[in-house]
């Protein structure tokens, strides 16, 4: 909605706001901080309940000066305990004070010097295990956290376990509370093989282990006087630092038509643009490429990005796309390159994570998108269900209930286009909606058929 | 514009994601209106909405809930717009809605509630299954929770303890009859983000945000502009200060601060200074110790 009247900004005294001098060395040398160009980096917190993942992140703000004075003496006064409690920064909803827990993802901002962040804090209770998923599922890293007192436990295992699934590059295991164990090299590492051992059965392309305290700082943004025997990083410089350049696919093109322009003006009578995100790879005027069921082919004639004219086009970039021949294009065709097609199929193989309370079942029917299409399914079987601790697989399982992980096939009405989701996050992922109430009932990502 | 390694700045991302989202809603929702007040948020989000279709024109129509307490240069401004881009202007009245007996005035003289009835009165006469919102997930606790898809029953509320799962950027708009959805496009928008893609963009704002000399009376610590709404009560002293405002509220309500940027870029250096120096004044600059938390406990927070 519009903003509201009268609104003033948490923290700031409206009539004092403003009263600096802009054009000091001093202030200068803040502007150019605060606007310089950084890339984003997406995090999300995951682990079991009371783990600390809202005190670590309440931290994180808190240590970075991205909380105002008036919101950090609110959560004080709320605060129960005789301590403040940090998580309440993120813990908004009246339900979540009065509990105590996280029950909905919140996203929260910081930028350093050197990146900005979008963090997702979600819950770890089992019940909100979707809204867990929810923030994950668009998280370049995901941070574990483990209560040193607890070691891992079934929910630290089911989190890792859906990042590693969600192909959420990065992981940092936090090995939290280390107050509470007599900071403890011991337990330290105890927890840190445990979790390598599992870890190795998962597909995490990098993990890195670190020793914190949310509640009261250590190694989150300064070394830990209490850690001598900890060398690596502390837990923001990994985040400013770790590398995601090389996380997206830029050598298979994908371009999912989302949207047909046709301005029908006289100025641009014959303007006809293929609007979309560019999935993976990168398109170039000029480019020869094919077009999605029809698989006719032809040339990238234009790229119009947000600011005119562009040559090239890259995910996840928003752009529109001319083609040299009148086809006949529309929402939900993707345009690739002749030769480096994804495969065109009825037959979906994935994992699939459930998130209603109704079960999964053979036989049953559901709404399925993907990219820009949308198709009906109906369930040809449930291959197996995966146990999320010793990640066995239950052979005999003949339905998903609510949070559970298993191997489905489906048959779609109309074809998809589709890849690996372990080769590209775009065209393998894909959600399940019940056609009866709408909801948004599971995710799905493609693996191998066989 | 872009670096050789094939990343996007902030800002592109951020734009990229908007305008996607933008298109999709277009493309899977029946009827979709976008919520304009002519504020800064909303003024971004309809630069969007235009990039989202260009060279085509915006597909839908823009809502503006009128509280009949407008800053006269917000309207000005609103009409200009939307006669530029050739969209068409839905406006929904409070005060005609106080006429016709649909609701009731507040005591405080505060429209800010009753123009909720009068909003959802509008969706409702016009079909409309999707509204465009300019809020960012920074602004608030609440907002912090929010889908960028937010789901609406046929009353218009929402269920925060049973919102729809949202993966990826993998929309899902389907609703019934009488529902909504409620998007919003710059849900991961900093204030900060919003200043800089108005100056790197150039967009055209209300001259209320750049700093003049305006006559001002101070009311419990706060400055108000006199205007229509706004004249001295007995003991006030109207006096000249340079100000501008950080949101364009109603008229009556809406607050001004003393500043002296005349541009955006130096709306953006006081934003980004006063952030620095008030949270430096109030608390240490370097590193916030336990002590310092202590302290504040000794103080009588709990
Ligand atoms: N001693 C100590 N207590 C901590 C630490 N981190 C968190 N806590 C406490 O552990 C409790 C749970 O912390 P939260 O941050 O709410 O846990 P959470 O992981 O967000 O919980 P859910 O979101 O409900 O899953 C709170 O009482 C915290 O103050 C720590 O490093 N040391
Ligand atoms: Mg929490």
């Amino acid at each position: 909605m519009a903003v509201s009247p009268g609104a003033a900004q948490p923290g700031i005294h409206p009539a004092e706001e403003a009263v600096v001098d802009v054009h000091s060395p001093v202030a200068e040398h803040v502007v150019e901080l605060a606007t310089a160009r950084k890339d984003i980096l997406r995090i999300a917190t995951a682990g079991s309940v009371d783990d600390g993942k809202s005190t670590l992140i309440g931290r994180l703000l808190y240590d970075s000066k991205a909380v105002f004075e008036d919101q950090y003496e609110a959560v004080a006064r709320a605060s129960k305990g005789d301590f403040v409690d940090l998580a309440l920064l993120t813990d908004g909803l009246r339900a979540e004070r009065e509990q105590g827990i996280t029950i909905d993802v919140a996203y929260r901002y910081f930028s350093t010097p050197r990146r900005t962040f979008i963090l997702a804090d979600t819950p770890g209770h089992v019940q909100y295990t979707r809204n867990m998923v929810t923030g994950a599922s668009t998280a370049d890293l995901a941070i574990v956290l483990v209560d040193a007192r607890k070691g891992l436990l079934e929910q630290s295992r089911r989190h890792a376990f859906l990042a590693s699934l969600l192909r959420v590059p990065h992981l940092v295991v936090a090995v939290n509370k280390m107050d509470l164990v007599g900071w403890s090299e011991e337990t330290f590492e105890r927890i840190s093989d445990e979790f390598s051992a599992f870890a190795a059965k998962l597909q995490v392309p990098d993990l890195t282990v670190v020793p914190i305290s949310a509640l009261h700082g250590d190694n989150v943004v300064t070394h830990s006087p209490n850690t001598p025997w900890y060398e690596g990083p502390t837990l923001l410089h990994h985040l400013e630092h770790v590398h995601v350049a090389g996380d997206r696919n830029l050598t298979d093109p994908r371009f999912p038509v989302q949207y047909v322009i046709r301005p029908q003006s006289d100025e641009f009578h014959d303007y006809r643009g293929y609007a979309g995100t560019v999935g993976s790879g990168v398109l170039r005027v000029g480019d020869e490429v094919q077009v999605l069921p029809s698989g006719l082919t032809t040339t990238i004639s234009g790229i119009d990005g947000p600011r005119g004219p562009v040559d090239e086009a890259f995910a996840p970039m928003s752009v529109t796309m001319r083609l040299a021949d009148d086809l006949d294009v529309s929402r939900g065709d993707l345009i690739c390159r002749p030769g480096n097609a994804p495969q065109v199929t009825q037959d979906l193989d994935a994992l699939v994570c459930w998130m209603a309370d109704e079960p999964l079942r053979p036989r049953q029917r559901l709404a399925v998108k993907h990219t820009t299409r949308s198709v009906r399914a109906v369930v040809k079987e449930l291959s197996y269900r995966l146990d999320v601790n010793t990640l066995h697989r239950d052979l005999e399982a003949g339905e998903l209930g609510l949070n559970d992980i298993g191997r489905v096939r489906l048959r779609t009405t109309q074809p998809l286009f589709v890849d690996d989701y372990l080769r590209n996050r775009v065209t393998g992922r894909f959600i399940l909606v019940d056609e009866a109430t709408n909801a948004t009932v599971g995710a799905g990502m493609l693996t191998p058929a066989g | 514009m872009t670096s050789p390694d094939y990343r996007l700045t902030q800002l592109e991302t951020l734009e990229a994601e908007s305008v996607h989202v933008i298109r999709e809603v277009a493309a899977e929702l029946e009827r979709p209106v976008l919520l304009f007040s002519g504020g800064k948020d909303s003024i971004v989000m309809l630069e969007l909405a235009r990039k989202a279709f260009a060279p085509a024109r915006i597909p839908f129509p823009v809502m503006h809930v009128d509280t009949g307490l407008n800053f006269p240069e917000v309207l000005e401004f609103r009409d200009k717009r939307v006669a530029e881009l050739g969209v068409q202007l839905v406006v929904a009245s409070v005060p005609d809605a106080i006429a016709a007996g649909t609701v009731k005035e507040e005591p405080n003289g505060s429209r800010n509630r009753i123009q909720t009835p009068v909003l959802l009165d509008a969706v409702e006469e016009h079909g409309f299954t999707a509204l465009f919102g300019g809020a960012r997930r920074d602004e608030d606790k609440a907002r912090a929770k929010e889908r960028v898809f937010s789901f609406r029953d046929e009353f218009g509320q929402w269920d925060p303890k049973n919102q729809r799962p949202e993966l990826w950027d993998l929309y899902n708009g389907r609703i019934h009859l009488g529902e909504s959805i409620r998007v919003f496009p710059l849900s991961n928008w900093t204030e900060l983000d919003i200043w800089q893609y108005i100056a790197r963009e150039r967009i055209a704002i209300p001259p209320l945000y750049l700093a003049q000399e305006r006559e001002v009376v101070e009311r419990q610590g706060m400055l108000y502009a006199v205007n229509e709404f706004i004249r001295p009560r007995d003991g006030e002293q109207v006096v000249r200060e340079t100000v501008r405002y950080r949101t364009v509220g109603d008229a009556n309500l809406t607050a001004a601060v003393r500043s002296h940027a005349t541009t955006v870029e130096e709306v953006i250096a006081e934003i980004a200074v006063t952030r620095m120096t008030e949270r430096g004044a109030t608390r240490g600059d370097d590193k916030v110790s336990d002590a310092a938390m202590e302290d504040r406990k000794k103080e009588g927070y709990f």
